[in-house]
Protein backbone atom coordinates (compact mmCIF):
# COMPACT_ATOMS: atom_id res chain seq x y z
CA UNK A 1 0.00 0.00 0.00
CA UNK A 2 1.25 3.41 -0.61
CA UNK A 3 2.36 5.67 1.75
CA UNK A 4 0.48 8.39 2.74
CA UNK A 5 2.40 11.19 1.58
CA UNK A 6 2.65 9.45 -2.07
CA UNK A 7 -1.38 9.65 -2.10
CA UNK A 8 -2.97 11.78 -5.03
CA UNK A 9 -5.45 14.50 -3.18
CA UNK A 10 -8.57 14.85 -5.36
CA UNK A 11 -9.30 18.79 -5.52
CA UNK A 12 -11.96 18.43 -2.89
CA UNK A 13 -9.35 16.52 -0.11
CA UNK A 14 -9.09 20.02 1.86
CA UNK A 15 -13.02 20.07 1.96
CA UNK A 16 -13.50 16.67 3.18
CA UNK A 17 -11.23 17.12 5.83
CA UNK A 18 -12.71 20.01 7.14
CA UNK A 19 -16.01 18.14 7.14
CA UNK A 20 -14.33 15.59 9.11
CA UNK A 21 -13.93 12.74 6.75
CA UNK A 22 -11.85 9.55 7.71
CA UNK A 23 -9.39 9.76 4.67
CA UNK A 24 -7.93 6.65 3.47
CA UNK A 25 -6.09 5.16 0.86
CA UNK A 26 -8.26 3.75 -2.66
CA UNK A 27 -6.48 3.48 -6.18
CA UNK A 28 -3.62 5.77 -5.16
CA UNK A 29 -5.45 8.61 -4.13
CA UNK A 30 -6.13 9.69 -0.43
CA UNK A 31 -10.38 9.51 -0.50
CA UNK A 32 -13.11 10.28 2.28
CA UNK A 33 -14.20 6.38 3.88
CA UNK A 34 -17.01 7.92 5.84
CA UNK A 35 -17.91 11.51 7.38
CA UNK A 36 -20.34 10.94 10.18
CA UNK A 37 -20.83 7.15 9.64
CA UNK A 38 -21.25 4.39 6.66
CA UNK A 39 -25.13 3.47 7.66
CA UNK A 40 -26.30 7.32 8.50
CA UNK A 41 -24.67 8.22 4.68
CA UNK A 42 -26.24 5.58 3.07
CA UNK A 43 -29.72 5.85 4.75
CA UNK A 44 -29.26 9.60 3.76
CA UNK A 45 -28.73 9.02 0.21
CA UNK A 46 -31.68 6.80 -0.06
CA UNK A 47 -34.23 9.25 2.01
CA UNK A 48 -32.25 12.71 0.45
CA UNK A 49 -29.73 13.51 -1.56
CA UNK A 50 -25.57 12.75 -1.05
CA UNK A 51 -22.85 14.49 -2.83
CA UNK A 52 -19.73 11.77 -3.59
CA UNK A 53 -16.29 13.00 -4.26
CA UNK A 54 -15.41 10.90 -7.57
CA UNK A 55 -12.60 13.08 -8.96
CA UNK A 56 -10.24 9.61 -8.65
CA UNK A 57 -11.88 8.73 -12.03
CA UNK A 58 -10.30 9.26 -15.19
CA UNK A 59 -11.99 11.55 -17.63
CA UNK A 60 -11.07 12.18 -21.37
CA UNK A 61 -12.44 13.03 -24.29
CA UNK A 62 -11.88 10.92 -27.98
CA UNK A 63 -12.18 12.69 -30.79
CA UNK A 64 -11.15 11.89 -34.86
CA UNK A 65 -12.55 7.81 -35.86
CA UNK A 66 -15.07 7.00 -33.57
CA UNK A 67 -14.10 3.52 -35.00
CA UNK A 68 -10.65 3.34 -33.39
CA UNK A 69 -12.69 3.71 -30.24
CA UNK A 70 -15.90 1.60 -31.04
CA UNK A 71 -13.46 -1.33 -31.96
CA UNK A 72 -12.30 -1.72 -27.92
CA UNK A 73 -15.97 -1.10 -26.88
CA UNK A 74 -19.28 -3.11 -26.71
CA UNK A 75 -21.32 0.21 -27.67
CA UNK A 76 -22.45 0.96 -30.80
CA UNK A 77 -21.34 4.57 -31.21
CA UNK A 78 -23.75 5.09 -34.27
CA UNK A 79 -26.76 5.16 -31.96
CA UNK A 80 -24.93 7.66 -29.43
CA UNK A 81 -26.62 10.18 -30.45
CA UNK A 82 -25.87 14.23 -29.12
CA UNK A 83 -27.02 14.42 -25.35
CA UNK A 84 -26.94 10.87 -24.71
CA UNK A 85 -25.32 8.44 -22.54
CA UNK A 86 -24.43 4.80 -22.26
CA UNK A 87 -22.82 2.26 -20.76
CA UNK A 88 -20.42 -0.09 -22.16
CA UNK A 89 -17.45 -2.65 -21.40
CA UNK A 90 -13.63 -1.98 -22.22
CA UNK A 91 -13.17 -5.48 -23.76
CA UNK A 92 -9.73 -6.99 -24.46
CA UNK A 93 -8.97 -9.58 -27.16
CA UNK A 94 -9.87 -12.81 -25.15
CA UNK A 95 -13.29 -11.18 -24.51
CA UNK A 96 -12.48 -10.07 -20.62
CA UNK A 97 -13.44 -7.00 -19.03
CA UNK A 98 -10.26 -4.51 -18.89
CA UNK A 99 -12.78 -2.04 -17.50
CA UNK A 100 -16.45 -0.55 -17.35
CA UNK A 101 -17.17 2.98 -18.74
CA UNK A 102 -19.57 5.61 -19.50
CA UNK A 103 -19.47 7.57 -22.56
CA UNK A 104 -21.50 10.29 -23.62
CA UNK A 105 -21.93 13.11 -26.04
CA UNK A 106 -22.77 15.75 -23.92
CA UNK A 107 -21.87 18.93 -26.09
CA UNK A 108 -21.01 19.45 -29.91
CA UNK A 109 -17.41 18.45 -28.92
CA UNK A 110 -15.98 15.14 -28.69
CA UNK A 111 -17.12 11.98 -26.93
CA UNK A 112 -16.78 11.93 -23.25
CA UNK A 113 -15.49 9.15 -21.12
CA UNK A 114 -15.76 8.35 -17.32
CA UNK A 115 -13.34 5.16 -16.62
CA UNK A 116 -12.30 3.65 -13.20
CA UNK A 117 -9.59 4.93 -11.34
CA UNK A 118 -7.38 1.99 -10.74
CA UNK A 119 -8.05 0.76 -14.39
CA UNK A 120 -7.43 4.33 -15.75
CA UNK A 121 -3.87 4.77 -16.63
CA UNK A 122 -3.98 1.00 -18.24
CA UNK A 123 -7.20 1.73 -20.14
CA UNK A 124 -5.47 5.22 -21.71
CA UNK A 125 -2.51 3.45 -22.59
CA UNK A 126 -4.72 0.78 -24.52
CA UNK A 127 -6.59 2.88 -25.90
CA UNK A 128 -3.88 5.27 -27.31
CA UNK A 129 -1.93 2.16 -28.16
CA UNK A 130 -4.55 0.75 -30.39
CA UNK A 131 -5.85 4.33 -32.14
CA UNK A 132 -2.55 4.88 -33.17
CA UNK A 133 -3.11 7.92 -35.40
CA UNK A 134 -6.61 7.58 -35.97
CA UNK A 135 -8.01 8.85 -33.02
CA UNK A 136 -6.79 10.90 -30.26
CA UNK A 137 -7.31 10.42 -26.55
CA UNK A 138 -6.97 13.63 -24.08
CA UNK A 139 -6.82 13.08 -20.90
CA UNK A 140 -9.07 15.51 -18.55
CA UNK A 141 -6.65 15.56 -15.58
CA UNK A 142 -7.57 18.83 -14.79
CA UNK A 143 -11.26 18.38 -13.64
CA UNK A 144 -13.13 17.20 -10.77
CA UNK A 145 -16.18 14.97 -10.75
CA UNK A 146 -18.77 15.08 -8.48
CA UNK A 147 -21.87 12.62 -8.12
CA UNK A 148 -25.20 14.04 -6.42
CA UNK A 149 -27.53 10.91 -5.85
CA UNK A 150 -30.79 10.19 -4.26
CA UNK A 151 -34.65 11.01 -4.68
CA UNK A 152 -34.23 14.66 -3.41
CA UNK A 153 -31.23 15.42 -6.37
CA UNK A 154 -33.57 16.24 -8.75
CA UNK A 155 -35.01 18.92 -6.58
CA UNK A 156 -32.06 19.68 -5.61
CA UNK A 157 -30.69 20.45 -9.25
CA UNK A 158 -33.54 21.96 -10.35
CA UNK A 159 -33.30 24.92 -8.09
CA UNK A 160 -29.57 25.34 -9.40
CA UNK A 161 -30.11 24.26 -13.00
CA UNK A 162 -33.42 23.94 -14.21
CA UNK A 163 -32.50 22.35 -18.05
CA UNK A 164 -30.19 20.10 -16.38
CA UNK A 165 -33.20 18.74 -14.12
CA UNK A 166 -34.92 18.09 -17.55
CA UNK A 167 -32.34 15.49 -18.22
CA UNK A 168 -33.51 11.78 -18.09
CA UNK A 169 -31.42 8.93 -16.78
CA UNK A 170 -28.79 8.02 -19.39
CA UNK A 171 -28.71 12.00 -20.82
CA UNK A 172 -26.07 14.45 -20.64
CA UNK A 173 -25.25 17.64 -22.01
CA UNK A 174 -23.29 20.77 -21.13
CA UNK A 175 -24.33 23.11 -18.44
CA UNK A 176 -24.00 26.12 -16.01
CA UNK A 177 -24.78 25.37 -13.10
CA UNK A 178 -25.28 28.31 -10.07
CA UNK A 179 -22.26 29.78 -12.79
CA UNK A 180 -20.10 26.91 -12.79
CA UNK A 181 -19.78 25.55 -16.55
CA UNK A 182 -20.35 21.89 -15.92
CA UNK A 183 -20.98 18.38 -17.86
CA UNK A 184 -24.06 16.72 -16.15
CA UNK A 185 -25.25 13.31 -16.70
CA UNK A 186 -27.97 11.65 -15.63
CA UNK A 187 -26.49 8.96 -13.75
CA UNK A 188 -24.57 7.37 -10.97
CA UNK A 189 -23.64 4.24 -9.43
CA UNK A 190 -26.06 3.97 -6.11
CA UNK A 191 -29.60 2.53 -8.11
CA UNK A 192 -31.26 6.09 -7.14
CA UNK A 193 -31.68 9.10 -9.53
CA UNK A 194 -28.93 11.30 -9.75
CA UNK A 195 -26.69 13.47 -11.50
CA UNK A 196 -22.73 12.78 -11.86
CA UNK A 197 -21.13 16.25 -12.42
CA UNK A 198 -17.86 17.21 -14.43
CA UNK A 199 -16.09 20.55 -13.33
CA UNK A 200 -12.72 22.40 -13.47
CA UNK A 201 -10.59 21.44 -10.57
CA UNK A 202 -10.31 24.76 -9.70
CA UNK A 203 -13.44 25.60 -9.10
CA UNK A 204 -14.40 22.14 -7.90
CA UNK A 205 -14.59 23.33 -4.29
CA UNK A 206 -16.61 26.08 -4.66
CA UNK A 207 -19.46 24.06 -6.50
CA UNK A 208 -19.22 21.15 -4.01
CA UNK A 209 -19.92 24.14 -0.94
CA UNK A 210 -22.61 25.30 -3.10
CA UNK A 211 -24.38 21.93 -3.39
CA UNK A 212 -23.79 20.91 0.25
CA UNK A 213 -25.29 24.36 1.36
CA UNK A 214 -28.82 22.85 0.22
CA UNK A 215 -29.84 21.22 3.72
CA UNK A 216 -31.15 18.12 1.93
CA UNK A 217 -27.42 17.59 0.26
CA UNK A 218 -25.02 15.86 2.81
CA UNK A 219 -21.38 14.71 2.36
CA UNK A 220 -21.29 10.67 1.25
CA UNK A 221 -18.07 8.78 1.55
CA UNK A 222 -16.43 5.85 -0.14
CA UNK A 223 -17.90 3.21 2.43
CA UNK A 224 -21.90 3.96 2.01
CA UNK A 225 -20.67 3.86 -2.21
CA UNK A 226 -19.69 0.69 -2.16
CA UNK A 227 -22.91 -0.24 0.34
CA UNK A 228 -25.00 1.52 -1.94
CA UNK A 229 -23.86 -0.08 -5.32
CA UNK A 230 -24.04 -3.32 -3.45
CA UNK A 231 -27.72 -2.88 -3.19
CA UNK A 232 -28.08 -1.97 -6.35
CA UNK A 233 -26.33 -5.11 -7.68
CA UNK A 234 -23.69 -2.93 -9.54
CA UNK A 235 -20.02 -4.46 -10.10
CA UNK A 236 -16.72 -3.18 -8.61
CA UNK A 237 -14.39 -3.89 -10.83
CA UNK A 238 -10.99 -5.72 -9.99
CA UNK A 239 -14.16 -7.48 -7.33
CA UNK A 240 -16.89 -8.11 -9.84
CA UNK A 241 -15.32 -8.30 -12.67
CA UNK A 242 -11.94 -8.25 -14.23
CA UNK A 243 -9.76 -9.16 -17.11
CA UNK A 244 -10.61 -13.40 -16.95
CA UNK A 245 -14.31 -12.25 -16.84
CA UNK A 246 -16.30 -12.10 -20.12
CA UNK A 247 -19.41 -9.97 -20.02
CA UNK A 248 -22.03 -12.97 -20.17
CA UNK A 249 -20.42 -14.11 -17.40
CA UNK A 250 -20.63 -10.98 -15.80
CA UNK A 251 -24.45 -10.46 -16.52
CA UNK A 252 -23.69 -8.03 -18.55
CA UNK A 253 -24.70 -9.02 -21.79
CA UNK A 254 -26.82 -6.24 -21.78
CA UNK A 255 -24.23 -3.98 -22.20
CA UNK A 256 -23.10 -5.43 -25.70
CA UNK A 257 -25.39 -3.61 -28.76
CA UNK A 258 -27.20 -5.18 -30.49
CA UNK A 259 -25.79 -3.83 -33.43
CA UNK A 260 -22.07 -4.95 -32.38
CA UNK A 261 -23.50 -9.00 -31.68
CA UNK A 262 -25.11 -8.34 -35.12
CA UNK A 263 -21.52 -7.60 -36.65
CA UNK A 264 -19.76 -10.00 -34.34
CA UNK A 265 -17.00 -7.06 -34.42
CA UNK A 266 -15.83 -6.56 -31.08
CA UNK A 267 -12.55 -7.83 -29.16
CA UNK A 268 -13.04 -11.66 -28.19
CA UNK A 269 -16.77 -11.88 -29.43
CA UNK A 270 -16.51 -14.91 -31.02
CA UNK A 271 -16.02 -16.68 -27.53
CA UNK A 272 -18.81 -14.16 -26.05
CA UNK A 273 -21.15 -14.86 -28.74
CA UNK A 274 -20.45 -18.55 -28.33
CA UNK A 275 -21.38 -17.98 -24.61
CA UNK A 276 -24.54 -15.87 -25.46
CA UNK A 277 -26.08 -18.84 -27.57
CA UNK A 278 -25.25 -21.86 -25.10
CA UNK A 279 -24.75 -21.32 -21.06
CA UNK A 280 -21.35 -20.03 -19.93
CA UNK A 281 -19.74 -22.38 -17.21
CA UNK A 282 -20.37 -19.08 -14.47
CA UNK A 283 -22.62 -16.73 -14.00
CA UNK A 284 -22.76 -13.45 -11.84
CA UNK A 285 -25.82 -13.62 -8.95
CA UNK A 286 -27.42 -12.05 -5.98
CA UNK A 287 -26.83 -13.89 -2.59
CA UNK A 288 -28.60 -13.59 0.58
CA UNK A 289 -27.23 -15.08 3.09
CA UNK A 290 -30.12 -16.14 5.62
CA UNK A 291 -28.61 -15.38 8.56
CA UNK A 292 -27.37 -12.50 9.91
CA UNK A 293 -23.61 -12.99 9.20
CA UNK A 294 -22.13 -11.21 6.45
CA UNK A 295 -20.31 -12.83 3.93
CA UNK A 296 -17.11 -11.16 2.41
CA UNK A 297 -15.42 -11.02 -0.40
CA UNK A 298 -13.28 -14.53 -1.28
CA UNK A 299 -16.24 -16.52 0.75
CA UNK A 300 -16.97 -20.31 -1.15
CA UNK A 301 -20.29 -20.40 -2.45
CA UNK A 302 -20.90 -24.60 -1.42
CA UNK A 303 -23.81 -26.83 -2.40
CA UNK A 304 -23.88 -30.23 -1.09
CA UNK A 305 -20.43 -30.38 0.38
CA UNK A 306 -18.63 -29.10 -2.72
CA UNK A 307 -17.25 -25.38 -3.95
CA UNK A 308 -19.54 -24.07 -6.43
CA UNK A 309 -18.29 -20.52 -6.57
CA UNK A 310 -16.88 -17.47 -4.66
CA UNK A 311 -18.67 -14.35 -3.44
CA UNK A 312 -17.07 -11.31 -4.76
CA UNK A 313 -18.54 -8.59 -3.08
CA UNK A 314 -20.15 -9.26 0.66
CA UNK A 315 -21.34 -6.72 3.53
CA UNK A 316 -24.18 -5.24 4.95
CA UNK A 317 -27.59 -3.73 3.25
CA UNK A 318 -28.68 -0.82 5.67
CA UNK A 319 -31.44 -0.20 3.24
CA UNK A 320 -32.25 -3.96 3.29
CA UNK A 321 -31.92 -4.17 6.58
CA UNK A 322 -29.48 -7.86 6.54
CA UNK A 323 -26.38 -8.99 4.78
CA UNK A 324 -26.29 -8.87 1.16
CA UNK A 325 -23.51 -10.34 -1.49
CA UNK A 326 -22.67 -10.75 -5.30
CA UNK A 327 -20.67 -13.35 -6.23
CA UNK A 328 -20.14 -16.35 -9.20
CA UNK A 329 -21.35 -19.51 -9.61
CA UNK A 330 -21.68 -22.52 -11.70
CA UNK A 331 -24.31 -21.50 -14.63
CA UNK A 332 -26.51 -24.46 -13.77
CA UNK A 333 -27.07 -23.25 -9.59
CA UNK A 334 -27.84 -19.32 -10.47
CA UNK A 335 -31.56 -19.44 -10.32
CA UNK A 336 -33.03 -17.04 -7.90
CA UNK A 337 -34.76 -19.53 -4.81
CA UNK A 338 -31.45 -22.00 -5.54
CA UNK A 339 -30.46 -22.66 -1.84
CA UNK A 340 -26.58 -22.96 -1.21
CA UNK A 341 -24.10 -22.56 1.66
CA UNK A 342 -21.43 -19.91 2.14
CA UNK A 343 -18.28 -20.47 4.51
CA UNK A 344 -17.96 -17.54 6.97
CA UNK A 345 -14.73 -18.55 9.07
CA UNK A 346 -15.16 -22.41 8.51
CA UNK A 347 -18.48 -22.12 9.58
CA UNK A 348 -21.20 -23.31 6.43
CA UNK A 349 -24.36 -20.48 6.26
CA UNK A 350 -27.34 -20.88 4.59
CA UNK A 351 -28.19 -18.68 1.91
CA UNK A 352 -30.17 -18.08 -1.34
CA UNK A 353 -29.46 -17.19 -5.14
CA UNK A 354 -31.37 -13.79 -5.61
CA UNK A 355 -32.74 -11.67 -8.55
CA UNK A 356 -30.51 -8.18 -8.14
CA UNK A 357 -30.92 -5.81 -7.14
CA UNK A 358 -31.77 -6.14 -4.05
CA UNK A 359 -32.70 -2.27 -3.58
CA UNK A 360 -35.10 -1.52 -6.22
CA UNK A 361 -33.53 1.01 -8.70
CA UNK A 362 -35.04 4.00 -8.93
CA UNK A 363 -33.84 6.28 -11.77
CA UNK A 364 -35.55 9.14 -13.52
CA UNK A 365 -36.68 7.86 -16.99
CA UNK A 366 -39.21 10.09 -17.07
CA UNK B 1 -13.73 -3.59 40.25
CA UNK B 2 -10.15 -3.12 37.95
CA UNK B 3 -10.39 -2.89 34.17
CA UNK B 4 -8.14 -3.38 32.16
CA UNK B 5 -6.95 -2.63 28.40
CA UNK B 6 -4.83 -3.95 25.32
CA UNK B 7 -3.01 -2.59 23.12
CA UNK B 8 -6.03 -4.27 21.01
CA UNK B 9 -8.26 -2.46 22.32
CA UNK B 10 -10.66 -5.30 24.30
CA UNK B 11 -10.94 -4.23 28.21
CA UNK B 12 -11.69 -6.75 30.55
CA UNK B 13 -12.91 -6.08 33.88
CA UNK B 14 -12.79 -8.63 36.97
CA UNK B 15 -16.04 -8.51 38.42
CA UNK B 16 -16.04 -11.54 41.37
CA UNK B 17 -14.68 -14.80 40.14
CA UNK B 18 -15.13 -14.17 36.41
CA UNK B 19 -13.79 -10.98 34.21
CA UNK B 20 -16.02 -9.01 32.03
CA UNK B 21 -14.33 -8.85 28.29
CA UNK B 22 -15.33 -6.22 25.56
CA UNK B 23 -14.18 -3.78 23.13
CA UNK B 24 -13.57 -0.13 23.58
CA UNK B 25 -15.47 3.41 23.02
CA UNK B 26 -12.74 4.02 20.98
CA UNK B 27 -12.36 0.72 19.11
CA UNK B 28 -16.27 0.98 18.33
CA UNK B 29 -15.86 4.41 17.06
CA UNK B 30 -13.38 3.02 15.01
CA UNK B 31 -15.50 0.35 13.53
CA UNK B 32 -18.18 2.26 12.62
CA UNK B 33 -21.89 0.57 12.62
CA UNK B 34 -21.61 -3.18 13.75
CA UNK B 35 -23.99 -4.89 12.12
CA UNK B 36 -23.21 -8.32 13.60
CA UNK B 37 -21.49 -10.32 16.06
CA UNK B 38 -19.79 -13.67 16.03
CA UNK B 39 -19.05 -14.69 19.80
CA UNK B 40 -17.38 -18.06 21.00
CA UNK B 41 -18.75 -21.37 22.36
CA UNK B 42 -19.22 -21.57 26.35
CA UNK B 43 -16.68 -23.53 27.51
CA UNK B 44 -14.17 -22.99 25.16
CA UNK B 45 -10.90 -22.30 26.38
CA UNK B 46 -8.57 -19.74 25.16
CA UNK B 47 -5.08 -18.70 25.77
CA UNK B 48 -4.28 -15.18 25.60
CA UNK B 49 -4.44 -13.40 22.16
CA UNK B 50 -6.10 -15.97 20.46
CA UNK B 51 -9.26 -15.00 18.43
CA UNK B 52 -12.48 -14.86 20.59
CA UNK B 53 -14.68 -13.09 18.51
CA UNK B 54 -15.28 -11.50 15.19
CA UNK B 55 -17.21 -8.52 14.84
CA UNK B 56 -19.05 -7.23 12.03
CA UNK B 57 -18.91 -3.43 10.68
CA UNK B 58 -20.81 -2.02 7.28
CA UNK B 59 -17.73 -2.52 5.90
CA UNK B 60 -15.37 -4.96 6.69
CA UNK B 61 -15.00 -8.07 9.51
CA UNK B 62 -12.49 -7.60 12.41
CA UNK B 63 -11.31 -9.73 15.29
CA UNK B 64 -11.35 -9.36 18.63
CA UNK B 65 -8.62 -11.37 20.70
CA UNK B 66 -9.06 -12.83 24.19
CA UNK B 67 -7.06 -10.21 26.62
CA UNK B 68 -6.05 -12.86 28.92
CA UNK B 69 -6.02 -16.73 29.29
CA UNK B 70 -9.40 -18.74 30.71
CA UNK B 71 -13.04 -20.31 29.57
CA UNK B 72 -16.11 -18.74 28.55
CA UNK B 73 -18.68 -19.41 31.04
CA UNK B 74 -21.10 -16.85 29.16
CA UNK B 75 -21.82 -15.20 26.06
CA UNK B 76 -23.93 -12.04 25.29
CA UNK B 77 -26.81 -13.26 23.36
CA UNK B 78 -28.50 -9.82 23.52
CA UNK B 79 -25.75 -8.72 20.41
CA UNK B 80 -27.24 -11.37 18.42
CA UNK B 81 -30.97 -9.53 17.95
CA UNK B 82 -29.07 -5.88 18.78
CA UNK B 83 -25.34 -5.44 17.66
CA UNK B 84 -25.66 -2.23 18.10
CA UNK B 85 -25.38 -1.98 21.43
CA UNK B 86 -21.38 -2.08 20.79
CA UNK B 87 -21.57 1.56 19.61
CA UNK B 88 -24.66 2.54 22.14
CA UNK B 89 -22.56 0.84 25.37
CA UNK B 90 -19.43 -0.57 24.69
CA UNK B 91 -18.24 -0.42 28.20
CA UNK B 92 -21.50 -1.72 29.27
CA UNK B 93 -24.43 -3.65 27.48
CA UNK B 94 -22.30 -3.97 24.61
CA UNK B 95 -19.90 -6.71 26.94
CA UNK B 96 -19.05 -9.34 24.37
CA UNK B 97 -18.09 -13.01 27.21
CA UNK B 98 -18.02 -13.68 30.52
CA UNK B 99 -14.56 -15.99 31.16
CA UNK B 100 -13.01 -17.26 34.52
CA UNK B 101 -9.07 -16.40 34.17
CA UNK B 102 -6.33 -19.29 34.52
CA UNK B 103 -3.92 -16.84 35.58
CA UNK B 104 -5.45 -13.47 36.63
CA UNK B 105 -1.67 -12.13 37.30
CA UNK B 106 -1.81 -11.31 33.64
CA UNK B 107 -3.87 -8.94 33.97
CA UNK B 108 -1.03 -6.80 35.95
CA UNK B 109 0.96 -6.84 32.58
CA UNK B 110 -1.83 -4.37 30.94
CA UNK B 111 -2.44 -0.64 30.66
CA UNK B 112 -5.06 0.67 32.92
CA UNK B 113 -7.39 3.86 32.33
CA UNK B 114 -5.10 6.42 32.15
CA UNK B 115 -2.25 4.49 30.08
CA UNK B 116 -4.86 3.48 27.83
CA UNK B 117 -6.24 6.98 27.24
CA UNK B 118 -2.21 8.06 26.29
CA UNK B 119 -2.11 4.59 23.61
CA UNK B 120 -4.96 6.09 22.04
CA UNK B 121 -4.38 9.37 21.90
Amino acid sequence: MADEASLLKTPLYDLHVELGARMVPFAGYAMPVQYEGVMAEHNHTRAAAGLFDVSHMGQARVSGDEAAFEALITADLGALGAGEQKYTLLINDEGGIMDDLMISRPDDGDLFMVVNAACKDSDFAHMRARFGSRAQLHELGDRALLALQGPQAGAVMADLCPDAAKLVFMQAGAFSLAGFDVLISRSGYTGEDGFEISVRASVADALARRLLSDERVKPIGLGARDSLRLEAGLCLYGHDMDETITPVEASLAWALAKARRERADFPGAARILAQLAAVPQKKRVGILPQDRAPAREGAEIVVDGQTVGVVTSGGFGPTVNAPVAMGYVRADLASPGQRVELMVRGKARPAEIARLPFAPHRFHRG
Amino acid sequence: MTTRYTKDHEWIRIDGDVAVVGITAYAAEQLGDVVFVELPQIGKTLSQGDEMAVVESVKAASEVYAPASGEIVAVNDALEGTPAMVNEAPDGEGWFVKMKLSDPAQLEAMMDEAAYKVHTS
